[in-house]
């Protein structure tokens, strides 16, 4: 079966995205996601039974190493990037309403 | 002094020929005088002589290695402390790197002069350049045509001969397929070769770092530098250090091409075809021989990748909110409008269509139908490359259908960018390494790149496979007229 977004599921998933879609930019990208999609579509009728997902191009495992700091302090250098600082601390806007 | 080998540079400067700061300032003003190009985000001129007197007073107190004192450029998805690292962005035009990439790190410690900061499609994201947020880069040997994408400003860059050499990433052919649209040599190393510390994410499991040079030669030589394990980077292989360029010489005879029938196939443009003809057939000559092989999957790659690299990049790119990296959005009546429209502001519109793309296959539902299927037949594409190379000791065939096509000529529907990528994205799938050489052009004067795959930790080879090619052909010294 094709799958095929509607506009509130584009709304939707602009949502979950966190990025702000208007009104007139809503139908061409519903046409476009439905193009990618139908594409996508290729993918889901093989049969992939039995085989194990491949998340990476290596077999690698997460290394340890021994737990001492070895990150230097680059906290000037990380502050003066930042829009706005006050007594060596970010400010952002407020987050709590 | 533009067309010399890094190899002929090196032996310049050694030499006391030419001084670093002669070089940089040689490639400055080529930079400047072809600024239509469009290949650079940024040069700071007097950096770049400091950092050259830096490399000319190593040399004078004896502490210069083969390469200190030559030119490169940067692909703006590096991060190098003093630069903006806009990856081609609105989102980061304003970020001031505050520490080096990994790669950067190796460059600098191999005394390379930074040149500038190289154009690139938005995050990484496209296969002509044009969805940078600082214009497109115009193909040197048409300016009509797309450089290919995303490292189209560093592949355009060492076709118009502003740098010696650049670097690149690959997530789906990034750094070949410019490579090819261009007319100059890339490789992207296997996967875990090079750090993706300080490299900004598109598609982490996909992500690679690699070189463009004039040759293979070059390409070794910067892989050189730019490889090696890192820490920092969970995926950096412990791999031992190598010499890439150690086998360039070495005979081809006794190699075993493999020829997969599914990269000759239907919608492979005449002129390109004939060109990978010859160019085997020249590998004959070289004393290889040629296995018909199959890669039946091909086709598949392509809604897989574009399932699992938009799944990753909605995760990677979570972070340019505004808050934590990246535009803000002047007005706005609350935080999540705030998120909302600094993204709406900062993204251009094919990120935000990956981005879109990713999060519905990783909402709640969907994952195991999307993502976890892409991720099996991500298996059954690495696994068809195993097979393959029980036959065959490197795969060859076109990096993509086509040569580079019009400005604007595949703008306006996504998928038919995307369908482009056939024969680059198994490559990264898979993890292997894969190249693109100079191999002719199309009746229009556009430039047709060999691909070489090789399997994994086959770099040596290949590039020796490309320089015996190099010896025979003169296919990398055709410089476009400016």
């Amino acid at each position: 079966m094709l799958m095929s977004l509607s506009l509130d599921d584009v709304r939707r998933i602009a949502k979950l995205a966190r990025i702000a879609v208007t009104d007139t930019e809503l139908a061409a990208t519903q046409q476009q996601l439905n193009k990618i999609f139908t594409l996508i579509e290729e993918m889901r009728a093989v049969d992939t039974t039995g085989i194990a997902p491949m998340a990476h191009a290596q077999d690698v495992h997460l290394r340890l190493r021994d737990d001492v700091a070895t990150a230097p302090d680059r906290r000037d250098a990380f502050q003066a990037i930042a829009p706005a600082v006050e007594n060596g601390l970010y400010l952002v806007p407020k987050v709590i309403e | 002094m533009i067309e010399k080998s890094l190899k002929q540079l090196s032996g310049m400067l050694a030499a006391k020929d030419v001084s670093a700061v002669e070089l940089a300032t040689e490639y400055l003003g080529r930079i400047k005088a072809n600024a239509a190009l469009n290949a650079f985000i940024a040069t700071d001129e007097a950096r770049t002589l400091a950092q050259a007197q830096a490399a000319d007073a190593a040399r004078a107190a004896g502490n210069a290695g083969a390469l200190t004192g030559i030119p490169v450029a940067h692909k703006d998805i590096f991060c190098q402390q003093g630069w903006v690292a806009s990856c081609g962005s609105k989102m980061l035009k304003n970020f001031v790197a505050p520490y080096n990439a990994h790669v950067i790190e190796q460059c600098d410690a191999a005394g390379l002069v930074t040149l500038g900061r190289t154009n690139m499609d938005e995050f990484a994201m496209g296969s002509s350049n044009e969805n940078s947020a600082f214009g497109a880069v115009l193909n040197p040997w048409d300016r009509k045509a797309v450089p290919g994408g995303s490292s189209g400003g560093s592949a355009a860059a060492v076709a118009a001969r502003l740098a010696p050499i650049a670097t690149g990433t690959d997530t789906g052919g990034s750094i070949r397929q410019p490579a090819s649209f261009c007319g100059v040599t890339g490789i992207k190393p296997t996967y875990g070769i090079v750090s993706r510390f300080g490299m900004i994410a598109y598609a982490s499991s996909l992500d690679q770092g690699g070189p463009f040079g004039k040759s293979a030669e070059d390409c070794a030589l910067l892989l050189n530098v730019m490889a090696g394990f890192d820490e920092r980077d969970a995926t950096s292989l412990q791999h031992d250090k190598e010499d890439y360029a150690r086998d360039l010489d070495a005979p081809l005879a006794g190699l075993r091409i493999g020829l997969p029938r599914e990269y000759f196939a239907e919608g492979l443009a005449a002129d390109v075809a004939k060109a990978i003809d010859a160019a085997i057939a020249e590998y004959k000559k070289l004393g290889a021989t040629v296995v018909d092989i199959s890669l039946p999957n091909t086709r598949l790659a392509i809604p897989s990748y574009y399932v699992i690299a938009p799944a990753e990049a909605s995760s990677n790119l979570s972070r340019f909110d505004g808050v934590r990296y990246g535009h803000r959005a002047a007005d706005y009546d609350g935080l999540t409008e705030m998120y909302e429209k600094s993204r709406a502001e900062g993204f251009g519109w094919e990120v935000k269509r990956r981005i879109l793309t990713g999060t519905y296959v990783l909402s709640h539902g969907y994952y195991d139908a999307y993502y976890l299927q892409a991720q099996k037949i991500r298996r059954i594409i690495a696994d068809d490359f195993q097979k393959a190379f029980a036959d065959c000791d490197l795969i060859m065939g076109p990096v993509a259908p086509g040569t580079a096509w019009n400005l604007g000529d595949k703008n306006a529907d996504p998928v038919a960018m995307y369908l482009e990528d056939i024969y680059t994205l198994g490559v990264n799938l898979a993890g292997l390494p894969g190249m693109s050489v100079p191999a002719g052009f199309d009746a229009a004067g556009r430039p047709i790149g060999l691909q070489i795959i090789g399997n994994y930790f086959a770099e040596a080879k290949m590039l020796n496979t490309a320089h015996r090619f190099q010896q025979a052909t003169d296919w990398h010294q055709k410089a476009p007229a400016l």
